[in-house]
């Protein structure tokens, strides 16, 4: 399960400043008129755990799908300094996406599922086994590959979920609202679990949320939005002094920090009422 | 009832025991109702039947006994039979050419809107004339008697697929749609893995529809059509009986013609329920 993605592994400290892929200048007008993102720009460096913080309707979705290739920008530049980059402009399989809902084809088994990113890539049945019962046990769903989605209960389809986007081996992992469904033990349980991928592999996640207490948890930079444009409004750097477990959810230290995010939120939140 | 469940249930196994005994005890009586009532319904008709020709003294001429039917299937079985696989033929024809036909051109319309636009209007007003109207045309058109009742037969049974075939073909989740684009699948795959599996609950009705309307738009177009001799269909045996006051042998035929309807709808069902019993709610149980 460590090596699901044995090929990165965290080089946060190596090369911090690697760059996977960085925005400039986007913008995003929808065809109703709504300026979604106004002049965006963002680096995201390898190995980071970013979250994308705001109020709803400050484009941080919007933000994510962009950088994923769904919906072109209006304007504004997606570059990808170190992939290889395909017709669309988009970095071949490097780029696992989580949906806010599950998203699993109701019709298809979890390993099915599981198997879609890499049967769209041609990959044949038998070839892609080891790397599917890797992808589920890496979320501990090893005995449930014949069981199909509705058999599941919420939390399990987002491990399912989430499975799938790790299955192609990405260096970058966009979550969008993963667990904003899901009640509050499944979801702190799926917070540690999200945590331990991302040590064990080095995978890069850009993580959307609106919780403060989520992204101060998980994050190692919280990037806040603001709403009317959606704009950047704050660039945080979280640092912890031990693990992110269980008791740095009741330590002074998270505390501080929920602390500063939520300030930074509320002035976001101020910004976008103005409307300036 | 599945894996996942029961392995989640383990832990809790000795607790439910009891009532799982009880649970399967109901499922069996059940299990046993469920076959016999429709059968004691189905003879207490026929009772019934029998107790009003008795009771009335109603003539054979007018209605026949049960009794005489079952024996006009048995004695005109020579007669009956040929007319009987006439019918199946056109039928089964008519119903497998309209799901080619009706799939195919689903998955053709929902391409782009510009071809919808172009070809609904004739499936709109194919489905939309009564078939018994236009079924003496096909007659003049068609090289046999034959190929019009197919014809007359694929026209019904088409569009309930076609129109299935569409809502299904367009109601993908959009997610779904987004994480295929999102992985570069083209549109091959799309259909294949995608929009094909999704659209199944939709076929499945389309199914279930077309198939009814297909042996009724069998009967009916033999009815206008007319046809005679080696050929000849249910109807035309209904209709000859009913001239020659043979009573007891339209029965029959009709009796032949709901078996066949039932049998139908009954194989329909069955492959709805194969295709969608893991995983869509209109073939599943529901537990509370």
């Amino acid at each position: 399960m460590t090596d699901i993605l044995e090929a990165a592994p965290n080089t946060a400290e190596t090369a911090p400043e690697r760059t996977v892929v960085s925005m400039r200048n986007v913008s995003k007008l929808f065809s109703n008129g709504t300026l979604a993102l106004k002049d965006m720009s963002l680096d995201v460096r390898r190995g980071e755990f970013l979250s994308l913080l705001g109020p709803s309707g400050c484009g941080k979705s919007t933000a994510l799908r962009i950088i994923a290739g769904l919906g072109a920008a209006s304007s504004g530049s997606i570059d990808w300094p170190s992939s290889r980059i395909n017709a669309k402009g988009l970095p071949e399989g490097d780029v696992g996406f989580v949906f806010q809902e599950p998203t699993l084809m109701p019709w298809a088994s979890v390993f099915d599922n599981v198997y879609l990113p890499l049967r769209l890539n041609g990959m044949s049945k038998s070839g892609a086994r080891p790397r599917i019962m890797e992808a589920l046990a890496s979320v501990g769903l090893s005995d449930f590959e014949k069981s199909y989605p509705r058999e599941l209960s919420g939390g399990m389809k987002m491990r399912v979920s989430i499975a799938r986007a790790l299955v192609t081996k990405p260096r970058l992992l966009l979550m969008d609202e993963p667990f904003a469904a899901l009640d509050e033990i499944t979801r702190q349980k799926l917070n540690d679990d999200v945590l331990r991928l991302w040590r064990e592999t080095g995978i890069t996640v850009i993580f959307v949320t609106h919780s403060v207490f989520e992204s101060a948890f998980l994050s190692n930079r919280i990037v806040v939005m603001r709403a009317r444009p959606g704009q950047v409004c704050a660039d945080l750097a979280i640092e912890t002094t031990g693990e992110r477990d269980a008791n740095y959810r009741t330590s002074e230290e998270y505390r501080a920090t929920t602390d500063r995010v939520s300030r930074a939120l509320q002035e976001a939140i101020m910004l976008g009422a103005q409307g300036q | 009832m599945t894996d996942a469940v029961q392995t989640s249930n383990m832990s809790e196994a000795g607790t439910d025991s009891a009532v799982a005994i009880a649970v399967a005890r109901t499922g069996t009586v059940e299990k046993i109702l469920r076959i016999v009532i429709p059968f004691i319904m189905v003879a207490l008709a026929i009772g019934l039947w029998q107790l009003h020709i008795t009771v009335n003294e109603v003539p054979r001429y007018i209605m026949p006994a049960p009794g005489d039917v079952i024996a006009a299937l048995y004695t005109d079985w020579g007669t009956l039979s040929p007319s009987l696989l006439v019918t199946l033929r056109i039928t089964f024809l008519a119903l497998g050419i309209a799901l080619v036909g009706g799939v195919g051109l689903a998955i053709i319309l929902v391409q782009s809107k510009w071809i919808e636009l172009a070809i609904f209007p004739f499936a709109v007003i194919l489905q939309v004339t009564p078939m018994i109207a236009i079924a003496p045309l096909l007659i003049i058109y068609m090289p046999d008697t034959q190929s019009a009742l197919l014809t007359c037969a694929f026209v019904v049974a088409f569009f309930p697929i076609l129109s299935n075939m569409v809502a299904g073909l367009k109601s993908v989740d959009h997610n779904l749609l987004n994480l295929f684009e999102l992985y570069g699948a083209n549109r091959w795959q799309t259909l294949l893995y995608l929009k094909l599996p999704a659209s199944l609950p939709y076929f499945a009705a389309g199914l279930r529809i077309g198939g009814g309307l297909s042996l009724i738009a069998a009967v009916v177009a033999e009815f206008a059509a007319g046809s005679a001799g080696k050929g000849a269909g249910l109807a035309f045996r209904l209709l000859e009986s009913g001239y020659r006051l043979n009573y007891p042998r339209l029965y029959a035929a009709l009796i032949l013609l709901m078996v066949t309807g039932v049998a139908i709808f009954a194989a329909t069902s069955l492959i709805a329920w194969l295709l969608l019993h893991r995983w869509h709610e209109s073939a599943m149980k529901r537990e509370n």
